[in-house]
């Protein structure tokens, strides 16, 4: 028992780590990678000095993330005078909580065998195994969009409580935006769930480590790369990012449903969407790259084409195994950052008219389309 | 009455897309590449010890590329014996817009034909607008202004001022206006300078 709660507090310390790492480090990346794509230098100023010395630590300006947190921690805690303060105070908290806790489904590693990883331990430990997850629940899959779908609420609190025209009007965009956009998401990974047979998301990652056709690894993406597409934009919106930036356009609404937040209330929104673009990085790994495995790898080692076996030592799949799942996220989040800087944003219409004419069809169509060669291949088989 | 149906312009710029560009997502991993492109090309030229960006870094690099009459930090002109020009009017303090000049009136009865000379002539660089007014308003041609800016960026305001004997360091090899240099062996020095 006691080792179960060793292991699962090391787990849970290991995710929120991760999770708030990316989320200070990913609001530098953000403005550096915009810049280096415009011929900029992007933030380069902030430093830390090592006390006594005239050594300055500038690093890239990595400092900045630190700098801004430091600056929401302090700015002043500006209050409209709203009649519905309570929910205007919980509603951060709202957006943010559960966008941390969509990771407790996600599979950031292979299994974790402590006797075999810290042999002085392997008494106390015996012969337990534990897969790298937080929560390894049968329905993980239903799990990310339950708790996807609780951000809306954060925003609508806000708006609403907020006691502002903006605020009102751009949480009602970010509803129905993000409500359309739930659906076309939950309807692009239906197909994977045909195809794989599961909603646990450990299982599909483990079956996305074998070969199809011969060649190329059972990832997601080639076995649905039309859903991996409209996932990915589904989740982009889903985030309220450009190109579907409608419910914070600052042109029309300042900054839509948190126009009245200052200080380190606006600090969680912002946190929020930051962390929420690691968390769609994750699903999309998990979902759609083979999670937390390298092309053609299983916890034992590579499995190449033409059945070539490579065995691998069990301390070094783990160290592969985590760090091959923070490099997927990474380059996703990047990508994230692309599209971002790359894209003018939509006109409201035409976020709606995009989700529900041409997303949704082509979910649907896809959907019809694996339903149909999941049920052949099967009566084939069979 | 029947409203007359909303009839919409046609633009001279209406454009025109093909069925590709209406697939929209061609189009849009088109641009991806484009910008991931730039991306790369300036991440490469970081990785391998080059700049990667057009932007100049502001106070550690100048730029070799001033115009002519760019309108930089200011100089006083100077008398053959290396004195200012100026004779204290106070014209540039007043036109200036932004109020950035400081002058301070002196007598000097040893020079007859300039009897009013600046004790203190100090510009607040914190202020200063560039605007060129100065140089218009002087009477006199005593306060120019060239290309290089003022080398100033710092933390503190109180140390943005130029008083006179930095704007006196402007030493020309030729000027088109005046006997540039100052004639060796010209009048001795008089006064305070």
């Amino acid at each position: 028992m006691i080792q179960d709660l060793v292991v699962y507090a090391v787990f849970i310390g290991y995710a929120i780590g991760v999770l708030m790492t990316f989320g200070l480090v990913l609001t530098w990346v953000e403005r550096k990678q915009a810049a280096v794509m415009s011929d900029r230098i992007g933030a380069n100023r902030a430093y830390l000095r090592i006390p006594f010395t005239n050594v300055k630590l500038v690093w890239w300006g990595l400092f900045h993330g630190l700098a801004d947190g430091i600056k929401m921690i302090l700015k002043e805690d500006f209050k409209p005078r709203t009649y519905d303060w309570y929910a205007y105070a919980v509603a951060p908290w709202v957006a943010f909580t559960p966008v941390l806790l969509v990771f407790a489904v996600i599979p950031f590693g292979g299994t974790l065998e402590p006797a075999r990883l810290i042999p002085p331990l392997a008494d106390w430990f015996g012969d337990r195994t534990y897969p790298m997850q937080i929560a390894r629940l049968d329905a993980g899959l239903l799990i990310v969009f339950a708790f996807g779908g609780m951000t809306i609420i954060g925003a609508m609190l806000a708006g609403w409580s907020s006691s502002n025209k903006f605020s009102l009007l751009g949480a009602l965009r970010a509803g129905s935006q993000m409500i359309s956009y739930e659906l076309v998401m939950g309807l692009t990974v239906l197909g994977l769930v045909l195809i794989y047979g599961t909603v646990d998301l450990g299982d599909i990652v483990k079956q996305q480590s074998g070969i199809i056709l011969g060649i190329l690894p059972a990832w997601g993406v080639f076995l649905q790369p039309f859903a991996a597409t409209l996932f990915m934009a589904a989740a982009i919106a889903e985030n309220k990012r450009i190109p579907f930036d409608l419910p914070e356009a600052e042109s029309e609404l300042i900054a839509g449903y948190f126009t009245e937040y200052s200080a380190m209330k606006m600090g969680l929104f912002m946190f929020a969407e930051f962390i929420e673009i690691a968390i769609i990085g994750a699903l999309f790994t998990t979902l759609f790259l083979g999670g937390y495995n390298l092309p053609f790898m299983n916890d034992a080692g590579f499995v190449f084409p033409g059945n070539h076996v490579v065995e691998l030592p069990y301390v070094l799949v783990f160290v592969i195994q985590l760090v091959t799942f923070l490099v997927k996220v990474f380059l996703m989040c990047s990508f994230q950052i692309l599209v971002r800087w790359s894209l003018p944003r939509f006109r409201y219409d035409q976020v709606l008219r995009f989700a529900w004419k041409f997303m949704l069809p082509l979910a649907l169509a896809n959907l019809t389309v694996t339903a149909v060669a999941v049920w052949l291949l099967r009566s084939v088989n069979a | 009455m029947t409203a007359k149906p909303f009839k919409r312009k046609a633009y001279w710029n209406e454009a025109e897309l093909s069925w590709w560009e209406r697939a929209y997502l061609f189009e849009i991993l088109r641009g991806l590449g484009i910008t991931g492109g730039v991306f790369m090309r300036n991440m490469w030229r970081w990785m391998t010890g080059r700049k990667g960006a057009l932007t100049t870094y502001y106070p550690e690099e100048t730029r070799p590329d001033y115009g002519r009459h760019n309108r930089g930090k200011h100089v006083l002109t100077q008398r053959p014996d290396g004195r200012a020009q100026c004779i204290a009017c106070n014209m540039c303090a007043t036109v200036c817009p932004a109020k950035v000049i400081e002058i301070d009136a002196a007598f000097d009865p040893d020079d007859p034909a300039h009897p009013k000379y600046p004790s203190r002539f100090e510009i607040d660089y914190s202020r200063c607008v560039f605007c060129g007014l100065c140089v218009e308003a002087c009477p006199e041609d005593a306060i120019r202004m060239v290309k290089e800016v003022p080398d100033f960026p710092g933390a503190d305001r109180h140390r943005m001022w130029l008083g006179k004997e930095e704007l006196l360091g402007w030493k020309p090899q030729s000027d088109v206006a005046k006997p540039y240099p100052a004639k060796a062996g010209g009048a001795a020095k008089r006064g305070p300078a």
